[in-house]
């Protein structure tokens, strides 16, 4: 054995360490890990990153397209300050709809932490300090809607509704799934018998016809953020029954193991053995869990208002702005209200990615990402 | 574990009719737990169908007596207690009675049957749909770790889990209008929306069927398609394949005989999962393609407080989705002669 | 004994056999330069620790080593008496001859009985497949045969067993399913890859004798993979002692056990614990081999008796070699 460890280097590193060599292998987690830090970034601080506000309003450009970002003008010549062309608007005589072009006459530079429009940051202080705008003429990146609102903005706006309800809801399902996962494999008997009947029954229920009835039953008159709350606990109700699962069976054959036996040998309480010592051992697995399960609560959230019995305006989430998207002649004429959609669908895959990537990590048999 | 002493065929049958038993037994339980939930649910919304009748009428200018509106709460059963009133519901909904829509001013009896099929098409040839995609997918991905082609089959499975399905619906629409100058949505051309069934009649909703099934089957394949993967990954090198290999089974046989065989099993008893969310993408995608199936009216059942036709829906799609999971157990106990003895 | 005449006695040749692994830090040899030969009708046992590579010899002589692993150079001659011979190293994975190899010609019986059945088909299924594979007999008659095979293993009331599951049966009863399935085709050479490692003490020596009793009623060559010493004693005739993927002493059971040439395999005798005097400590391989070098691959050597030992040039001399 002393040749052994003379011929290779063998360094003792904890599991977490382990855990993240691991992670770090899996470059598409890492990616997505970086997406996601980005995209909340993003969304906290939207109001410093968007050139408006979700309800202002630009009656020159009501249902306009994207702009494009230009260094060169017209005349072929680089300007080192990227700008925009305005809009020349014509009525197509054919489908009564708005027509917008680019007017080479009208050139926008674009100003970085320039003076724009005033908005109160976290409801803390006011500034009007944005990270892009137009010092004359309007930018709209992502094109507008139907009344004249800037879509970039509103997208960003957006994120921070969808995503907080993500973490939220599942902050919650996290709460409930270990709370009644870990009672009823810790206890057992009827708590177990109970529990389990009840995960049986709510897991056997289609999830977004009750979602609907739920939030249905939403009283019209609550404040937006009472409806924001209301949604997040609905989506939290269905959501906890598969993590409790998971729990209840880990805490089951920990409950044999003998380092539970000797705390409580040792005296200690049940919640003390519960929390100081059956969780920290598979914290790391609910967490890689709990990472794939915001996905399905950005998607619930994304479907219910989608549907108009969610979040409601005047709120902003990236469900409320697909709304717009109803049908399909808004699809055709305006694709680009549909980009709400991609965020989803890039939020949605990164937490994926994330999460198997972490589940990876945290199993100490795994061999993915080795070969 | 040793030596178990049954009769090698009727042992099978009889321990297959006893599973059974016991499976449909334990659905009452089940069943009854839910029919509470719905209750609950739908009695949830601040005021109930006499509320807001009086409140369409009083909008019409319509006086209202007191009188009549005990009428009205009498007629239904408004004025007894929470859980007669549960009863009486249940006790109708067995019976075959699920009350009046006054939304449609018809029976719900006669609104639900012809919707609930429809539903049930679409999300049977979503799951077929699901299945014929994501089991050679799964098999290849897994045969093939780590090719190009697996790489590829991933990634796209991975974009279809991660769109929703009323985003995959609008797509299909954008592309269908783009594309193929067609206008997707309903299951009907409008010629043979009102006509009674005929071979043409089928046709036509045979070309309109594959669009939902399509959408609402592709959320489902990649999740499918990842199990069946993961499944077969586990199996693919187990010492009962080295032994088939070694008796000299050739390559296609033995992949389909021995570790697909087994890794299908667990695969089977996702079905049961599956089903809420072939259900629950039905319900999107047919609001957003405007099908006549129970999505639709769900919603507009749940926002005007049809109390009875909201409630007739969820309890029914729930028995659809829990005898869905029941079918899939059987299917597993059937196929994998470990769960039927145990 | 000159060399000529044992090659033609011989069902198989292995020369210079080298098995690669792929793994996390680059290519690792599993198997080098093995050579040995199995003599037709007799009973060839390969002793050796975990990892020495014995499992991998004979998962390659059937080629059923997967990837990561794949043989990299060398050859193994078969020269069956029913048909022609040819080096099973050579065949492409999709020649037919390798599917008439595996289950027909030749065929294995594993170290785990407890999965090495299919959990979802009946055991008739599973041992009448190795005839439909091999015969073109009917489904009836392959059945039939299987219950003959059944009975001949030792399996009581096979009519109603045959139709039972592989999770019905215990450790040393699913053994011996998995043994009629491997003689059902009446195979030439039987290679057994430790068949008692994973059985009650009482359950392998019923395997070993059942092993022995068939071999000698169907007369076919059997190479026995083992790391138990007392299990060559009882059924070899020719021992090969491997040590980390190479040969490093072959002979007759008595030369190996009596009168090992081999430091190491002085230290594998010297490990059993029957062997030791009552009272003493146990030896280590180590302590025996001292500071033998074992790490060098010096090649094999044949020596006067017809043995093959693989020694330094000191060592040799020692032991007589000029």
């Amino acid at each position: 054995m002393s040749e052994l460890a003379a011929d290779f280097q063998v360094e003792a590193v904890s599991p977490r360490q382990l855990a993240w060599i691991r992670f770090k292998r899996h470059r598409l987690a890492m990616l997505s890990g970086g997406f996601l830090i980005f995209i909340y970034l993003m969304a906290a601080l939207c109001e410093f990153i968007t050139p408006y506000g979700t309800d202002t309003r630009n009656v020159q450009a009501i249902n306009a397209p994207p702009m494009s970002v230009h260094f060169f003008d017209k005349a072929g010549e680089f300007h080192l300050r990227p700008f925009v062309y305005g809009y020349d608007m014509h009525i197509n005589a054919d489908t009564w709809m708005r027509d917008y072009v680019e007017n080479p006459e009208k050139r926008y530079p674009i100003y970085f932490l320039a003076k724009g429009e005033r908005y109160e940051f976290w409801n803390l202080f006011y500034s009007d300090i944005h990270l892009f705008t137009t010092k004359e003429g309007y930018l709209h990146l992502f094109g507008t809607d139907q009344l004249g609102r800037d879509l970039f903005s509103r997208v960003f706006y957006g994120a921070r509704v969808s995503l907080s309800i993500g973490i939220l809801g599942v902050a919650l399902t996290l709460f409930l799934g270990v709370l009644l996962g870990g009672l009823a494999g810790y206890i057992g008997g009827l708590v177990d018998r109970v529990v389990q009947r009840v995960i049986e029954v709510l897991q056997s229920l289609p999830t977004l016809p009750l979602w609907m009835a739920l939030s249905a039953a939403l009283p019209v008159s609550w404040s937006s953020l009472g409806i924001y709350f209301g949604i997040t606990i609905i989506l939290s109700l269905f959501g906890w029954p598969a993590l409790a699962r998971q729990v209840r069976g880990k805490f089951l054959a920990l409950r044999e193991e003998d380092f539970v036996m000797s705390a409580r040998l040792l005296g200690a309480g049940r919640m003390r053995v519960i929390f100081k010592h059956m969780l920290p051992s598979f914290n790391s697995h609910i967490i890689a869990t709990a990472t794939l399960a915001v996905p399905g609560m950005i998607l619930g959230e994304t479907a219910l208002s989608f549907l108009g019995i969610g979040l409601r305006p005047p709120v902003v989430s990236w469900g409320v702005l697909m709304q717009q998207a109803q049908n399909y002649q808004v699809i055709v004429l305006t694709p680009w209200l549909l980009l709400p959609g991609l965020f989803v669908v890039l939020t949605v895959m990164a937490f994926n990615l994330l999460g198997d990537g972490l589940r990876d990590a945290v199993d100490p048999y795994s061999t993915a990402g080795q070969g | 574990m040793l030596e178990i002493p049954l009769g090698s065929k009727s042992g099978i049958e009889s321990c297959m009719n006893s599973y059974i038993t016991r499976r449909l037994l334990g659905m009452v339980p089940t069943l009854i737990l839910i029919s509470m939930i719905i209750f609950v649910v739908i009695q949830l919304p601040p005021g109930d169908i006499v509320t807001s009748t009086l409140d369409r009428m009083q909008a019409q200018g319509v006086e209202v007596s007191a009188e009549q509106i005990q009428n009205l709460r009498a007629q239904y059963n408004l004025d007894q207690p929470m859980v007669l009133q549960y009863l009486s519901w249940i006790g109708n909904f067995v019976t075959g009675d699920m009350g009046y829509s006054y939304l449609f001013s018809r029976p719900v009896n006669e609104l639900v049957w012809e919707r609930l099929g429809y539903t049930l098409l679409i999300t049977v040839s979503a799951l077929l749909f699901t299945w014929a995609v994501a089991v050679p997918a799964g098999v290849y991905s897994a045969v093939r770790q780590y090719s190009v082609g697996d790489y590829v089959l991933t990634t796209v499975m991975l974009m279809g889990l991660a769109t929703p399905s009323f985003l995959l619906a609008l797509v299909a629409m954008y592309i269908g209008y783009e594309w193929f100058g067609i206008s997707i949505g309903g299951l009907f051309s409008p010629e043979y929306r009102d006509v009674p069934w005929s071979l043409a009649r089928v046709g036509d909703f045979l070309s309109h069927l594959w669009i939902p099934m399509v959408v609402v089957g592709l959320g489902g394949t990649a999740s499918t398609m990842r199990i069946l993967r993961a499944n077969l990954l586990d199996e693919l090198n187990k010492p009962y394949v080295v032994t088939a290999r070694a008796k000299g089974v050739k390559p296609i046989k033995l992949l389909i005989k021995y570790p697909l065989r087994i890794a299908i099993n667990p695969f089977i008893s996702t079905i049961g999962l599956l089903l809420p969310a072939l259900i629950s993408g039905e319900a999107i995608v047919s609001i957003v393609l405007g099908l006549p199936t129970t999505g639709p009216a769900l919603i507009e059942a749940l926002i005007n407080q049809d109390m009875y036709l909201a409630g007739s829906f969820l309890m029914l799609l729930s028995i659809l989705t829990v005898v869905g999971m029941l079918l899939s157990d059987l299917l597993l106990a059937w196929a994998d002669p470990r769960i039927r003895y145990e | 004994m000159g060399e000529q005449k044992i090659a033609e006695d011989n069902v198989l040749a292995i020369r210079d056999l080298a098995v690669e692994f792929k793994t996390d830090i680059g290519m690792t040899y599993a198997v080098r330069d093995v050579s040995f030969s199995v003599p037709r009708g007799k009973v060839t046992a390969v002793v050796g620790e975990s990892g020495s590579g014995k499992s991998v010899t004979a998962n390659c002589i059937m080629r059923l080593i997967q990837p990561p692993g794949k043989i990299v150079s060398g050859s193994i001659d078969f020269s069956p008496t029913r048909t022609d011979g040819y080096d099973i190293v050579s065949l492409s994975n999709k020649d037919p001859r390798l599917f008439d190899l595996r289950g027909d010609l030749m065929s294995m019986v594993f170290q785990e009985p407890m999965t090495a059945l299919s959990p979802v088909y009946t055991v008739g299924n599973q041992v009448a497949e190795a005839i439909l594979c091999h015969r073109d007999v009917s489904e009836a008659e392959a059945w039939q045969e299987a219950v003959d095979m059944l009975t001949r293993v030792g399996i009581d009331d096979v009519s109603r067993r045959i139709h039972q599951y592989p999770f019905e049966f215990s450790g040393g009863m699913r053994q011996r399913v998995v043994i009629a399935m491997a003689l059902v085709c009446n195979p030439e050479l039987l290679i057994c890859d430790e068949p008692t490692t994973a059985l009650d003490v009482t359950i392998q020596a019923e395997i070993l004798t059942l092993i022995r009793d068939l071999q000698q009623e169907l007369k076919n060559s059997v190479l026995f993979i083992t790391h138990d010493l007392g299990v060559v004693a009882q059924l070899a005739d020719q021992v090969v002692v491997m040590y980390q993927g190479r040969v490093l002493e072959i002979g007759t059971v008595r030369q190996v056990l009596k009168d090992p040439l081999h430091p190491y395999t002085r230290g594998l005798l010297a490990a059993i614990p029957g062997l030791a005097q009552k009272g003493e400590r146990l030896e280590t391989i180590s302590s025996v081999v001292g500071d033998a070098d074992l790490e060098t691959p010096y090649p094999l050597t044949q020596m006067a008796d017809g043995r093959q030992v693989s020694l330094s040039p000191d060592l040799l001399r020692e032991a007589g070699h000029e």
